[in-house]
């Protein structure tokens, strides 16, 4: 026990007087996955006395590239109670509370209030905006961390009269506008350098040490290791705003784009209807094709120079490798007024799948009904 | 004036490249992206914030520095 922070207590910038400000601080993790796994490992090292987990999420092998906290013999359970069981062995002087629940609107400030310092570990915007806003409310400091294949950004928010995420970026973009880790794919080392800069934001506000990234932002890019440090101003009409609405905030519910998500259909919904113009919207090399359908190839960065080719009398059906690209292409023809588009929520692979699929069993029907 | 123009993340993809020269004559950042947009068509639908000379401004600003950068929102945890 009296070792274990020795490496910490020898710093004369830290000492016994700053472990003992790590031990009384309670910190608060919004999500146990790429980001929360590397922030609460070196938390629960730390020392920090009381560390909450959120995360309603089970772990999934597709997880353990980056998630480090967890192993094969945790699949299928859940992620903050999988979390504190591994941090209970690094850590046992620790208090560790798992949260097995989706943070909403109705849970948020209650939580918030027990804690000093919140960390963001989300993975989507409706998640971060909500984090956001109660830390606004309940006036704790937000560490803020978010990723993007290969960059990541830093900050610091609702620290000592600093700017907020929203003076940053007002409101969420439209859903489906910016991809995540599960539908783009993540270089799995990239949050574990992010959210380690997000543990050490926490420990200098515990320790008041240096400065942190309060009214700035990190940009991260793991690629070519550049970092941009861009400074953010504080909107005081912005943060109002958000303060104004404290009373009602624990009846708002997520707001979704409806028209986006009415736009979103499947391969299998349409196979029997006619009428219909497909578009890839890839790039001519991606592969594969899906030589079963009469596609029309007009890549994304080309479609507005390609109107023409859109078939005004038939109903548009757009896909691409994800999912993504075709749902902006979608939101690009409803605002050029391009009416009957739809996006398939599948890739080109699995819609080529289906077909072949869809095709085998015809087959196989035929051969029964022949004998 | 000669302008460097830094691309993040998803707008980085679409411009196929992390950062550009060029030159510009207009006065505010919005007409710089509307260069822009005319040259990388789905910047107009992608929500992203601009830095100038390190520090974030409105679109309304005027342009005085050389170092642009375009900085979209990301969802990843």
């Amino acid at each position: 026990m009296t070792n274990r922070y020795n490496r910490h207590t020898i710093l004369s910038e830290i000492g016994q007087n700053g472990q003992d400000k790590i031990s009384n601080t309670k910190v608060l993790v919004i999500g146990a996955g790429g980001l929360g796994c590397p922030i609460l490992q070196y938390l629960a090292a730390a020392g920090v006395g009381t560390l909450g987990i959120v995360d309603f999420d089970v772990v999934d092998i597709s997880n353990l590239q980056r998630q480090i906290l967890f192993g094969t013999s945790t699949l299928g359970k859940n992620k903050a109670k999988a979390a504190k069981a591994r941090l209970e062995d690094l850590n046992g002087d620790i208090s560790i509370i798992a949260y097995a629940e989706k943070l909403t609107h109705q849970n948020a400030l209650n939580l918030f209030e027990q804690y000093d310092i919140i960390v963001d570990g989300t993975d989507n915007f409706e998640t971060r905006y909500l984090v956001n806003d109660a830390c606004l409310i309940t006036n704790k400091p937000l560490v803020f961390g978010a990723i993007y294949k290969f960059e990541g950004q830093v900050s610091v928010f609702n620290y000592k009269n600093g700017p907020s995420y929203r003076c940053l970026f007002p409101e969420a973009p439209k859903q489906g506008s910016v991809p995540n880790c599960s539908e783009i794919g993540v270089l799995g080392v990239l949050p574990g350098i992010i959210g380690t800069m997000q543990a050490n934001e926490v420990l200098k506000i515990i320790l008041e040490l240096g400065n942190t990234l309060s009214g700035k932002l990190l940009c991260y890019n793991a690629l070519t290791l550049q970092n941009s440090i861009l400074k953010i101003s504080r909107s005081e009409e912005i943060i109002q705003s958000v303060l104004k609405d404290k009373d009602i905030f624990h009846k708002k519910v997520v707001n979704f784009n409806c028209e986006i998500d009415s736009a979103l259909i499947s391969i299998e919904s349409i196979l029997s209807e006619e009428n219909i113009q497909f578009i890839d919207v890839r790039e001519p090399h991606e592969e594969p094709k899906v030589e079963s359908l009469d596609v029309t190839s007009i890549p994304l960065s080309e479609l507005e120079k390609n109107l023409s080719k859109i078939d005004s009398t038939k109903k548009k059906i757009f896909f691409c490798q994800s999912g993504i690209r075709s749902i902006r292409a979608v939101e690009l023809l409803q605002e050029l007024d391009i009416q009957n588009c739809f996006s398939l929520k599948e890739g080109a692979l699995e819609i080529k799948n289906i077909i072949s699929n869809r095709h085998y069993d015809r087959g196989k029907t035929e051969i029964i009904s022949s004998k | 004036m000669h302008i460097k123009v830094k691309y993040f993340g998803q707008i980085a993809e679409v411009t196929k490249k992390e950062e550009e020269s060029l030159e510009f004559s207009g006065q505010l950042i919005s007409e710089l992206l509307e260069t822009l947009h005319s040259k990388y068509q789905i910047l107009k639908i992608t929500d992203f914030k601009v830095a100038q000379n390190q520090e974030l401004v409105s679109f309304e600003t005027k342009l005085t520095g050389q170092d642009i950068a375009l900085l979209p929102p990301f969802a990843g945890g």
